[in-house]
């Protein structure tokens, strides 16, 4: 049974939407900015240096080989096991991040290359309900490692995602261990999981899978970190650091290997992709 | 209408009624047999149709029994083993050797406060980095020599505050999960009181995975999902309704495996009757679990986990 009007899942595919707008506004310095410039300069503002927030789509653009895309997901969509109700239905939440984002779920899954190395790359969209990980996304990125393992390729997954999805309870908290299942085989098949963090790595994303690469980078702004400023204020009223869950607290705390500006993300995944490569050396 | 204090008026007036009667020999029998049966009644009407904000009440009960009064009750020998060996040694999840029924078990529970001192020194039972390393730690000791692990889940979720996230309490969950899933010893969780999030499935990915009966698991507490999805904080009644975090519902989810059933009004009512109950399935379950290969053990675990969750699937 499905709980959409329409069958909603589909191919995601890269090709741009027609009504586009041509200029962009720069939150930080104000200028209108020409779209296609700042889509050339790795979406950061050409004027002051700003990021620009990427969507699911934009980000795999700007990591995988041009053509390379090939959506690789499972043809599944959200179900609603709790038949959850808050302020709406969790059915019409879907619905309208559907709309709002043009993605069945909160995951893009391809098969790709970077720098000519095929990869299975799976990128959270965090437009869609938060990037939250529920039955979908949790499914998709498993199916992603078993891609890995079937075509013998490293797996790559940019996480953006406030953490467990609410709506679906304890199905939702659970993908923790089930993505984290499929991470050991993984392992044992000796193929690379490179995990990106971007913003916002958080919650039970951060605590489960994304936090288990073998390598992790993090884009630089990121935010990354187990419990968000409200909860820690509310439980503890502690107060907290101005750095408090950015990367490079990330990375004074040894939580992550390195951080990346954003236009040097691709090229550090390849160097990276390129050392575990075999027989290239 | 009752409510806990009629019921706690009325038990204190049978027993003073029970104790005159044996005092002065006065003819109260049946007096008292009729309160009884009141009493009884009232108990049903109160506690028969909990509803799940009231369980949630009952399983953060302070008079509910902790890890530590079934570690002392239902298991012998206890030898408490500390610290993470990397510098930190978490009171809020405690680690030991003992044995059930004669068998050589490991345990690994998280343990609340029974006064502000010892809450204090608990954290109120929210485990740190450290102790999630700690129980990784006695993981591998459980399995270096084959000892079945028993983890007791007792918690309002994660430590959430700055020495936390310094010590990537994430990171630490996420290791903490790993091990619990790739550890070659038969593993049994029992959700005994809170299960919240992260901080409990950090040490709940288990082969069994049981639930007291007033027991919550839940992927966020009622209060922080009011706050988020409702936007009011005065709607925790719903938020516990709609996340359905009680045993009888998980139990219809397939996400746990049993219910060990407690007496009318939570455990705290009758610590023996449910000692008794949590005894007798946690040996039913490790017998079951001692008759399989590694083998199996891990390949039964990995499907468990590996289905997982509930999707639509639709045609291309
Ligand atoms: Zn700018």
């Amino acid at each position: 049974m499905t709980i959409f009007k329409d069958k909603q899942y589909f191919r995601v595919n890269l090709e741009k939407e027609a009504d586009e707008a041509l200029w962009l506004r720069c939150k930080s310095c104000g200028e209108l900015v020409f779209k296609k410039r700042v889509r050339e300069n790795n979406n950061i503002c050409p004027n002051c240096g700003e990021y620009f927030f990427l969507t699911a789509r934009e980000r795999i653009e700007s990591l995988i080989d041009e053509e390379s895309f090939e959506d690789v997901s499972k043809p599944i969509v959200a179900d609603d096991p709790l038949g959850f109700q808050d302020e709406k239905p969790y059915p019409q939440r879907l619905e309208e991040a559907q709309e709002k984002t043009g993605l069945p779920s909160a995951i893009i899954l391809a098969s790709a290359s970077i720098s000519k190395i095929p990869v299975v790359i799976g990128v959270m969209e965090f437009q869609f309900i938060g990037g939250s990980m529920g039955s979908v996304m949790g499914e998709q990125i498993c199916h992603g490692m078993e891609e890995a393992i079937e075509r013998r390729c490293p797996f790559v997954l940019v996480s953006s995602s406030g953490g467990a999805r609410m709506q679906e309870g304890a199905f939702a908290l659970l993908q923790m261990v089930k993505t984290t299942a499929v991470r050991a085989r993984l392992a044992k098949e000796r193929l690379p999981f490179i995990s990106v963090m971007t913003y916002p790595t958080t919650g039970g994303v951060q605590a489960s899978i994304a936090s288990l690469g073998d390598i992790i980078i993090a884009e630089k702004g990121a935010m990354i970190g187990f419990a968000g400023r409200r909860v820690i204020k509310e439980t503890i009223a502690e107060e907290l650091p101005k750095n408090f869950q950015t990367e490079a607290f990330a990375l004074e705390h040894g939580m992550i290997d390195r951080v990346a500006r954003r236009e040097e993300l691709r090229s550090e995944l390849a160097a990276v992709l390129g050392f575990f490569q075999e027989g290239t050396r | 209408m009752s409510d806990e204090r009629t019921l706690d008026l009325l038990e204190a007036k049978i027993q003073e009624l029970r104790e005159l009667n044996k005092a002065d020999g006065l003819e109260l029998s049946a007096e008292i047999s009729k309160l009884e049966r009141k009493l009884a009644q009232l108990r049903t009407e109160l506690y028969a149709n909990l509803g799940d904000w009231e369980r949630v009440r009952i399983a953060r009960n302070p008079k509910r029994p902790y890890s530590l009064d079934y570690i002392g009750e239902v298991f012998s020998g206890f030898y408490e083993l500390h610290g993470d060996r990397l510098g930190g040694d978490d009171r809020a999840l405690i680690t030991g050797l003992a044995e059930l029924d004669g068998r050589r078990v490991v345990i690994i529970a998280q343990q609340k406060g029974r006064d502000p001192a010892e809450n204090k020194e608990r954290y109120f039972g929210m485990v740190r980095p450290q102790g999630y390393h700690k129980a990784v730690r006695i993981m591998r000791l459980a399995e270096r020599f084959g000892f079945p692990i028993i983890s007791l889940i007792d918690t309002p979720g994660a430590y959430p505050g700055l020495e936390s996230e310094e010590k990537n309490i994430g990171g630490a969950i996420a290791s903490s999960i790993l091990s619990m899933l790739e550890i070659e010893v038969p593993t049994i969780a029992v959700i005994i009181g809170e299960g919240g999030s992260g901080g409990a499935v950090a040490i709940g990915a288990a082969d069994r995975l049981l639930m007291l009966e007033n027991a919550i698991f839940s992927v966020i507490s009622p209060e922080g999902a009011a706050a988020i999805l409702w936007k009011s904080k005065e709607r925790v009644k719903e938020a516990a309704v709609a996340l359905k975090l009680t045993a009888p519902d998980l139990l219809n989810l397939g996400v746990i495996d049993e219910v060990i059933p407690e007496p009318l009004g939570g455990a705290h009512k009758d610590v023996s009757q449910v000692m008794a109950a949590f005894k007798e399935s946690l040996v039913r379950n490790l017998a079951d679990l001692g008759e399989k290969s590694v083998q199996e053990l891990l390949t039964q675990r990995y499907e468990r986990y590996r289905k997982i969750g509930r999707y639509n699937t639709l045609s291309d």
